[in-house]
């Protein structure tokens, strides 16, 4: 059964943001991990990019599939996690702990258009 | 095939000094490379292998021992056509008379002119359209062509609103590819419980935007889209064109034309209909058909037959050139496309004529429904209904161990890898996407009821194995030259060249 | 029946009854009947082998065979009789892609060998399995120059490509959306001053030019490689395969992109296809790269295995994220390229690119010397050239051809010119029966 942590907020397309004051850290879901199998690539945007709440940024990759990530939210990249250009499988590890990127959020209000855990939970059934 | 691994490569029997050629003295003297100064030239030696003649000869014969092809046993890939390749069809393609310089005028081409504006014509009577060209170079680049076909019309009426093509989720996925290709936007439309297109989910994304719709019919699930008059109807209405993806057109031959079902522009796989070889994936040939009034927009070069006027005694008299037509959407490949593989089609169409061509496809079909049927006690089979050439199943049933919601349940792909220990080659699985364990088989007309007794018969015997020992089959092939791939291990530490092993 | 249907009358009855249907048509029984195709199709009639045999044989007789002094991307070389002998071994021909590895180690073995000898040719890291030809390879690798740079949409060629390449390119582009701007050639050569000020730009995705160029002529490339890198351009470089042995590589240039055309090693011309196209580039681009590809593994026991690889790049996973619609390309005709480089090793395609320049500038020289010609450009070439006929061009050519040679291909845009070249095949004899009958025509 896929992990599903509290206090997270989720998209449809199986993307998390964690949220500490400004930012916000943007990755896939364990849900998300266990359906690619063995992530072996994230395709990464860069630093500076913007981000807009349901477009694309960027994708992940296993040896069979590949899935584009959205973005839950609008804002600027300020950082990408680049411990994942040299290992991927991290987000096999743990895909909570291993975010993709970290954006200043642009519009708080975005994130009552997402789903709490609960609601993620029932979704991934 | 040969069940010992032979595994060298080319450039571990190299020693240095041999050499596996012979060149005539040059009798041409006083020109040396190095005129070029160093500059010009390379800086560094190649690796080059050097090889005997014999050795080279024993490696790639060793090597294709270790291959499977239509040659070696039963090929039921679906979606691929894997038909018998006529001998008959290699030896004439090999003529010298056709190895000319693609710049030969075409008065000292009038054969091969004549041979293309042949193939182009039958194809056209097949397809119920109005002019093939058959320049592109494969499935994927006959789509493309097509679509620049579409969108070359639509720019032509100064409308250059309609950026969008509707693909049905079930298509090939070479479909959106080539309408990216071609700068087009993707619109994807449902498919019903049953299958096919789901025309209320069609209607609303119809609009001034549109520039056309492709489909294949039968779909890649093998059914028929009985519903497609309606939806060409709709199609047209909102100003689109629809374009038909040739790949299935095999069952269709001689029964329904892809013309007469509504469509407009198509492509034809001359590698999957018409029995030219697959060649490991290449060469193909895509020819590309469009309906009455858009054959200017079709790539140059074109051929052109045009009556011999210069006598009355000679009035059924061709002569073939080569046009180029203001109007045309431009060049897609270097000259007339894999013309050696238009000889190979032209001799199979000669070969079958007017009277087997329809046969083809209705054998194709008689085969594909007796697996079906005979299968159904032992392979989930999702939609209940005569199939066209090939069809569907969603991996093994529950009680053979297909449970896919079970952790360990009996995948389609370790049922693929235990029929390769049997001598079959496995069919297309988790294509298309609608089902969790897809397992498409396409058995084509060429087989014999011996062929496919024998497949079913280890099909089943497959299904028991999963029962009763499915870590066997899980750990399959067995008898293979070799055994399951890394795949992880290749995307992860990449080598691609002999350099970096 | 007929000799490709195995079913016999029993047979097919006996798989009716499985199904369940009385005839073979009724498995068509849901297909409307307005749509359903009634009558004879109006095509030949079956016929048999030797009549199918007699009806080809009889176009291929209908063409004239031409000593051959044209190139523009496809040129009349040397083929080792094993490489067509070996090509016929219908375990590979009559192969699909090799999707299941475990019974197709031969197939992509000798991709693997063809990736590593493209690789080694045009000096890039890596190669993929493949494009359909020089043209449309080239084309990808100008989408791939825009697909990398992300945010740039401009890509520039050099004008002085084989213009079926520009013809090809300016397609693509047309549809693709790739704003593609021709850099204008300067005697013979592309003008690197003009590519410089649009590079200095900083919109430019990439730029695509040409060794040896649409006119035979040898370009220099130096700094060009730096000038674009400076301005995140990427460069590209189409190379006709066979020089690729001797001259300077695309890599040795600092190139990002090596494309082309591989019919010069080992393909016949055979009226315009099959050929091969050949894409390579930098590992760190691979992501970006169309086409399939193969890569070493191990098996469960650890033998050292061959598999395609990379596969998320493609059509049949990402649809339309894919980098290229491709799908089969010309894989078999990877074979010929491997088994003709096999043979012919480092010493005989240094042998072959020897004699053909030896034979070209023969012939250069000696139509010059008939004073029916005159010199068009100044700079070095390798076994193609163009000069200018003194009078009418196409005159000449056509009646040179109704004696039985091909003299090159008239020179786009350049008056009474003609673009001529020569291979090891051309014997001195050839050329001098060949310039001996032109001193005959009046022009």
């Amino acid at each position: 059964m896929a992990k599903v942590i509290e206090g997270l907020y989720y998209a449809e397309s199986h993307e998390y943001v964690r949220v500490e004051g400004e930012f916000g850290y943007i990755g896939i879901t364990d849900y998300a991990q266990d359906q690619l199998g063995n992530v072996v690539y994230v395709d990464m945007p860069e630093v500076d990019d913007e981000v807009t709440a349901g477009e694309e940024f960027g994708a992940v990759e296993s040896v069979k599939a590949a899935s584009d990530l959205f973005s839950p939210v609008s804002g600027t990249i300020v950082e990408v996690n680049e411990a994942l250009e040299d290992e991927p499988e991290l987000i096999n590890k743990d895909a909570f702990a291993n975010w993709i990127i970290k954006v200043q959020l642009s519009d708080k209000s975005e994130l009552d258009n997402l789903m709490d855990a609960k609601a993620y939970e029932a979704i991934c059934k | 095939m040969n069940n010992t691994y032979y595994g060298k490569l080319i450039f571990e029997l190299s020693r240095p000094g041999r050499v596996g050629y012979s060149l005539p003295k040059c009798e041409c003297e006083g020109y040396s490379l190095g005129d070029l100064g160093q500059e010009a030239l390379r800086q560094t030696e190649t690796i080059l292998p050097e090889c005997d003649e014999l050795t080279v000869v024993r490696h790639y014969t060793n090597m294709s021992n270790n291959n499977f092809g239509v040659d070696t046993g039963f090929y039921p890939l679906g979606s691929c056509t894997m038909k018998y390749n006529p001998k008959l069809n290699e030896e004439l393609a090999a003529l010298p008379g056709f190895n000319q310089h693609p710049v030969t005028p075409a008065k000292f081409a009038q054969g091969s002119l004549k041979l293309y504006d042949e193939v182009q014509k039958t194809l056209a009577e097949i397809a119920g359209l109005s002019r093939f060209t058959l320049n592109p170079y494969a499935g994927a680049h006959g789509e493309l062509t097509g679509l620049m076909v579409i969108r070359s019309y639509h720019m032509s009426r100064g409308d250059s609103a309609r950026t969008k093509i509707i693909v049905p989720d079930s298509a090939h996925g070479t479909n959106p590819a080539s309408a990216a290709v071609c700068g087009l936007q993707i619109v994807e439309v449902k498919s019903t419980a049953d299958g096919t297109v789901d025309i209320e989910d069609l209607k609303p994304l119809l609009g001034p935007d549109i520039a056309g719709m492709m489909m294949t019919n039968p779909n890649t699930l093998g059914l028929f889209e009985t519903k497609i008059p309606e939806i060409a109807k709709l199609v047209h209405e909102c100003g689109g064109l629809m374009y038909y993806d040739g790949a299935n057109l095999n069952p269709m031959l001689g029964v329904c034309r892809p013309g007469d079902m509504g469509f407009d522009v198509m492509h034809i796989n001359l590698h999957k209909t018409f029995s030219t070889p697959h060649g490991g994936g290449g060469p193909g040939s895509g020819p590309v058909g469009v309906r009455k009034g858009l054959e200017q927009f079709l790539p140059n070069p074109q051929v052109v037959a045009k009556d011999f006027k210069d006598s009355k005694d000679f009035k059924d008299l061709k002569v073939y050139e080569l046009h180029c037509d203001d109007e045309s959407l431009g060049y897609v490949s270097f000259f007339l496309g894999n013309f050696a593989i238009i000889v190979r089609a032209y001799a199979y169409l000669l070969s079958l004529g007017k009277e087997n061509i329809p046969t083809a496809g209705k054998l194709s079909v008689l085969n594909a429904n007796y697996i079906k049927e005979s299968l159904r006690s032992h392979y989930k089979l999702p939609i209940d209904t005569v199939c066209k050439h090939e069809f569907v199943f969603d991996g093994l049933l529950e009680e053979y161990g297909g449970d896919h919601h079970s952790p360990d349940h009996v995948t389609t792909l370790d049922v693929a890898k235990r029929l390769l220990d049997y001598g079959f080659h496995a069919p297309t699985i988790y294509f298309p996407l609608l089902f969790h364990e897809a397992l498409m088989i396409e058995p084509t007309e060429t087989e014999s009821k011996e062929t496919l007794d024998d497949f079913i018969a280890v099909m089943k015997r497959i299904a028991e194995e999963a029962k009763a020992n499915p870590e066997m089959v899980k750990t399959a092939p067995h008898d293979t030259p070799v055994r399951r791939m890394d795949d992880v291990k290749a995307v992860k530490e990449p080598k691609f060249t002999f350099k970096a092993l | 029946m007929f000799k490709y249907f195995p079913h016999t009358a029993d047979d097919i009855q006996q798989m009716l009854d499985v199904i369940g249907v009385r005839s073979l048509d009724d498995l068509y029984a849901e297909i409307p009947e307005e749509i359903k195709f009634k009558g004879e199709l109006n095509i030949p009639s079956e016929k048999s082998e030797e009549e199918v045999r007699s009806i080809i044989q009889g176009l291929a007789a209908q063409n004239k065979p031409l000593v051959c002094f044209a190139g523009a991307g496809s040129y009349d070389h040397y083929t080792p009789s094993v490489v067509p002998f070996l090509g016929s071994r219908s375990e590979f021909s009559t192969s699909y892609t090799p999707y299941q590895a475990e019974i197709s180690q031969g197939t992509l073995q000798y991709i693997f060998e063809y990736q590593t000898l493209m690789a080694d040719l045009t000096g890039m890291d890596i190669s993929n399995a493949s494009m359909y030809d020089g043209t449309t390879a080239t084309a990808e690798a100008m989408m791939m120059c825009v697909a990398a740079a992300k945010k740039r949409n401009r890509v520039l060629i050099s004008e002085t490509v084989q213009p079926s390449v520009l013809a090809v390119c300016r397609t693509y582009a047309k549809f693709h959306g790739v704003d593609l701007v021709e850099v204008p050639e300067k005697d013979g050569l592309m003008d690197k001053v003009a590519a410089t000020t649009l590079i200095e730009k900083d919109d430019v995705a990439g730029l695509i030019v040409a060794q040896p160029n649409r006119y035979g002529l040898i370009e220099d490339f130096s700094g060009l490689a730096d000038t674009c890198h400076s301005h995140k351009a990427l460069l590209a470089i189409n190379t006709m395969a066979s020089a690729l042995a001797v001259l300077r590589t695309p890599g040795e240039w600092g190139a990002d992109i090596a494309c082309g055309d591989a019919q010069s090693l080992g393909i016949p011309m055979g009226y315009g296809g099959p050929y091969i196209g050949y894409l390579c580039t930098k590992e760190a681009l691979v992501r970006k790269m169309p086409g399939r590809l193969v890569g070493a593994t191990t098996d469960s026991e650890g033998r050292r295995t061959f598999v395609l690889t990379m596969q998320a790049r493609e059509q049949h996973i990402r649809r339309e994220k894919a980098t290229s619609n491709i799908c089969t390309a010309q894989g078999f005709m990877c074979l010929y390229v491997a088994c003709y480089l096999s043979l012919m090793g480092p010493k005989g395609m240094k042998e072959v690119n020897e004699q053909s320049y030896a034979s070209a500038h023969y012939l250069h020289d000696a139509l010059l010397k008939t004073g029916k010609f005159e010199e068009v450009f100044g700079a070095p070439f390798l076994n193609e050239f163009t000069l200018r006929v003194k009078g009418d061009a196409s005159h000449l050519r056509e009646a040179l051809a109704e004696e039985g040679y091909l003299l090159g291909v008239p020179t786009l845009f350049k008056e009474n010119c003609l673009t001529i070249a020569s291979t090891e095949r051309r014997s001195k004899q050839e050329i001098d029966n060949m310039v001996k009958l032109i001193q005959t025509i009046a022009l």
